[in-house]
């Protein structure tokens, strides 16, 4: 965590000083560099293809009107949610891949259990979230148990659940739901178990998702979970070698079962938030966003399995979506954008290991300034 | 075979926190055997990692034969007839000795006959005695080890570098990997080695250099020089003289097997009919050739595997079932056999790695909750009363040299005052001073009434700690000795199964 990076305390408070600032441009710097080169690589393409860059970066860099600034808002919410589902996985060296799966099941049994009104009031928002993250974690478990049991790498067995997932949730709800238009949806959410939003922007039609909220609180209880509790050691260590956890006492594979299933709930509820906010009612494809659990994991690649990191990339993947709406009307395709995004991960991983290398140069160097006077001590001797 | 000369002038290399080499100068003549020693931390692992160019120095140039080179990977540095032996085994279990060799080496004879056919010839020439078709999960220690020569032999390599080569070997084994590097310089190569284990490098040396805090200090003659010198020269103090201290075993069992078997996943026994006992205050040494089963031992009584029939009590506590947080929760500290896989995560710091093992007990952790204050104090204890040399809890273990992480190591499992000790190779990869220390920190706890399961190679150890020796042979306790007056060829015996059953 990041006071792993900083130095050994003591010392003057000039090093400890440039230190943090160090630190401060080590973890920045990165992304910003990486966002820029993914900026000019999508204007190659751009130009390669006969369109305008100057176009495209107009677009991108306008000022965002209410209506994205909305858009964006939300979607990050449910970005993080995706990406803290992805970073728990991560953490422990699962490729969840299935991220998209559970969010779908849990999407899917939520909104089921929510329109039944089984449990009255807003108490059934509560009962909910609780019914989508249990779907969530039971789809995930598959795969864990698989790959515990079977040695089925959790990749594989993620990718196919990925799409039972999309195809079984169809037919529930073309079985069990009601036909609304051309399309089947679940039953709607009762009127009394829909949450206030907050009207933030006057302009734009419709509110800050009161739900939206859920990724800051389980985005501060990821970090406290990984960085505080021994249950979040014992998580890290099994990521980092689990030769070592099995020989600390870890037992490795409840270890994977519980990761897994833990990825999954929180992967069950991104959705919640669109859910209660707006849309009140699932199906697919038109009542639903396909994709969340696929973003989740650049997201949390780009924000390098931390809070803020998530919280970062979640927005800006969001910003760089919301502005791309605008594209069409200047020529260009709005999935260019998914090119941006992409080449972004790409380079941010590339542009962390450049910086830490320098780093850990200028540290050596300023330490060996330190040493001189010991050594030649030494060698006087 | 042509000779090849090596001199390494000048060479720095700083990591952060820590300047690893400076102005470290180095000749190794053709066909000598070139001992390099020196503390824990000292920096002899680095600079070899740059005479194999693993590592790029900062400063400095390595001549070959006269010519200044620059290597930039290991390829370079076999390709002008360098080459390196790891202390971690790098074959693959499941190819044959053939298939390890050739791997990665395909263009120099092929994958077919031809290969075999010269490496047979390598090995008989040096007197290996080892079949290229054999598999390597059948061999033990010492062949693999004779394995990695052979495969940097093949690669042309004509000085053989090897880092605590001894390390993992019993004397007899280390008497033939000497006869095997003599027969090596006999023939036009040279060697490069690292031990701390003084006697060896008298008396196989032909040079000597001695490194201290990441410098050359100087040359040593092995015809003249004697072990107090050459440790004077490492840490510039005396060698400890071992002490023998009284006996302070006690009636009260620690550990208690009784008749344990073990059956590997295919069913093979690896451990048959174990019954032994550790009293509180009582070591309880464990010889043997490794692969003789210690492992396993270990591992059994850690939880980490499971006995097919017999009981294992920790006190009054049956621990037969038992997995290994909850062995570990009844108070025993465990050193496992190899500290990078299963001792530390090498890219945590200190502090974190203070609290493997220890999830459980304060001051690491309380209330489950990750304690960074109490972890961080204790681990500069650590650091503090076993010496470990590092700029500080915030190191990653990954950057402390082989002999400060097994210091380490062992101050974390000796925290918490456990009742049982389970030490595997305590000491391996640390030098005669934290060695001696180390032995102190033992000594101490066992008076206070630790009992201590100790496996070991190293026959000084085992001699020197326990109040008992049991020889260990192909998974069975063969026989007893009192380190009092057994002596090491008798031991070295009845390890190698051909002795009489003392008593
Ligand atoms: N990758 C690394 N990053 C940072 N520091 C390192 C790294 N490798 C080695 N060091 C430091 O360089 C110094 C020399 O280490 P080295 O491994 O060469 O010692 P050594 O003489 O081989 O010791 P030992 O006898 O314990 O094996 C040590 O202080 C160690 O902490
Ligand atoms: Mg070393």
């Amino acid at each position: 965590m990041s006071e792993r990076e900083k130095a050994p305390a003591g010392g003057s408070a000039t090093p400890a000083a440039r230190r943090i600032a160090g630190s401060v441009v080590s973890g920045l710097l990165p992304p910003l560099v990486a966002v820029v080169a993914a900026m000019l690589a999508t204007s190659v393409l751009i130009a390669a293809f006969g369109g305008s860059p100057g176009d495209f970066l107009q677009v991108i860099f306008s000022v965002p009107n209410d209506r994205v600034l909305l858009t964006i808002i939300n979607q990050s919410a449910m970005l993080s949610i995706s990406g803290i589902a992805a970073a728990i996985g991560f953490r422990m060296g699962l490729f969840n891949i299935g991220v998209e799966g559970q969010y779908i099941v849990g999407s899917c049994a939520g909104a089921f259990f929510a329109g039944s009104g089984l449990v009255a009031g807003p108490l059934n928002i509560l009962a909910t979230l609780v019914v989508a993250a249990l779907a969530g974690a039971a789809y995930a478990s598959i795969a864990g148990l698989l790959k515990v049991f079977r040695g089925v790498s959790e990749v594989i067995s993620a990718i196919m659940l990925n799409y039972i997932a999309l195809t079984m949730a169809g037919y529930l709800v073309t079985k069990y739901g009601q036909a609304s238009g051309y399309t089947f949806t679940t039953e709607r959410l009762p009127l009394d178990a829909q949450p206030l939003g907050f009207k933030i922007f006057a302009d734009a039609p419709g509110d800050v998702w009161a739900l939206s909220s859920l990724a800051l609180i389980l985005g501060i209880g990821y970090w406290f979970l990984i960085a505080r509790t021994r249950f979040g050691f014992e998580l890290r260590v099994t990521g980092a070698s689990s030769t070592a956890a099995l020989a600390s006492g870890v037992n490795v594979k409840r270890m994977t079962l519980i990761t897994m299933a833990l990825s999954g709930a929180v992967a069950g509820l991104v959705w919640m938030p669109a859910y209660f906010g707006s849309v009140h009612t699932f199906g697919v494809p038109e009542n639903f966003q396909a994709g969340l659990g696929f973003l989740g994991l650049a997201v949390a690649l780009l924000g390098r399995n931390r809070t803020l990191g998530i919280f970062f990339a979640a927005a800006l993947f969001a910003f760089l979506s919301g502005q791309s709406n605008n594209l069409q009307s200047a020529g260009i395709a709005k999935d260019v954008i998914d090119i941006t995004q992409g080449t972004t991960v790409l380079a941010v991983v590339v542009a962390y290991e450049v910086v830490g290398r320098r780093r850990a140069r200028s540290e050596a160097e300023r330490v060996s300034r330190q040493l001189e006077a010991e050594r030649a001590e030494v060698v006087a001797s | 075979m042509t000779t090849i000369d090596v001199e390494a002038r000048g060479i720095g290399k700083r990591f952060p926190g820590v300047v690893a080499n400076h102005d470290v100068s180095l000749h190794i003549r053709p066909e000598r055997v070139h001992a390099l020693i020196g503390e824990n931390g000292a920096g002899k692992s680095t600079l070899m990692k740059i005479l194999y160019g693993v590592q790029g120095a900062d400063d400095g140039e390595i001549v070959v034969d006269g010519r200044p080179v620059t290597f930039s990977s290991p390829t370079d540095a076999i390709a002008a007839g360098i080459g390196m032996v790891f202390q971690h085994f790098m074959l693959a279990d499941n190819l044959t000795i053939a298939e390890n060799i050739v791997l990665g080496a395909e263009k120099r004879h092929g994958i077919g006959e031809a290969a075999k056919r010269e490496i047979r010839t390598i090995s008989e020439r040096f007197g290996f005695g080892l079949d290229p078709d054999a598999l390597v999960e059948k061999l033990g220690v010492a062949d693999r080890q004779r394995v990695e020569i052979l495969k940097v032999l093949y690669r042309g390599a004509r000085l053989i570098i090897l880092d605590e080569p001894t390390a993992v070997l019993v004397p007899q084994e280390v008497d033939a990997l000497f006869a095997n590097l003599r027969e090596l310089v006999g023939q036009g190569c040279s060697v490069l080695f690292i031990s701390h284990k003084l006697d060896e490098v008298l008396s196989i040396a032909d040079d000597i250099t001695v490194m201290r805090r990441g410098t050359t200090v100087g040359t040593a003659d092995p015809a003249r020089a004697t072990k107090a010198e050459l440790a004077e020269l490492m840490v510039g103090s005396e060698l400890p003289s071992p002490a023998t201290a009284e006996s302070t075993v006690t009636e009260r069992p620690v550990l208690r097997l009784e008749t344990v078997t073990v059956a590997d996943e295919t069913g093979r026994e690896v451990l048959h009919d174990i019954s032994l006992t550790v009293h509180a205050g009582e070591v309880v040494g464990i010889a043997g050739v490794e692969g003789n089963g210690q492992s396993e031992l270990v591992e059994v009584v850690m939880g980490m595997m499971r006995a097919r029939s017999g009981s294992i009590h920790l006190g009054d506590d049956d621990i037969t079932r038992l997995n290994t947080r909850a062995v570990r929760d009844l108070g025993v500290g465990f050193v496992p056999e190899d500290r990078h896989r299963h001792g530390l995560v090498l890219d945590y710091p200190l502090w974190e790695n203070r609290v493997l093992g220890h999830q459980t007990s304060a001051p690491a952790v309380r209330r489950g909750l990750v304690s960074r204050k109490g972890a961080r104090a204790d681990a500069q204890r650590i650091i503090e009363q076993f010496d470990v040399r590092t700029p500080g809890v915030d190191t990653s273990a990954r950057a402390l040299s082989g002999g400060n992480q097994q210091k380490f190591i062992v101050g974390r499992e000796m925290s918490g005052e456990p009742r049982l000790l389970v030490a595997s190779h305590p000491t391996r990869g640390v030098d005669v001073g934290a060695q001696a220390a180390i032995w102190d920190h033992i000594r101490e706890a066992r008076r206070e009434g630790l009992g201590v399961l100790l496996v070991s190679a190293d026959l000084d150890e085992l001699i020197g700690l326990s109040d008992r020796l049991e020889v260990i042979l192909r998974g069975r306790l063969t026989a007893r000795f009192d380190p009092s007056t057994v002596t090491a060829s008798d031991l070295g015996e009845a390890m190698t199964g051909g002795g009489v059953v003392a008593s």
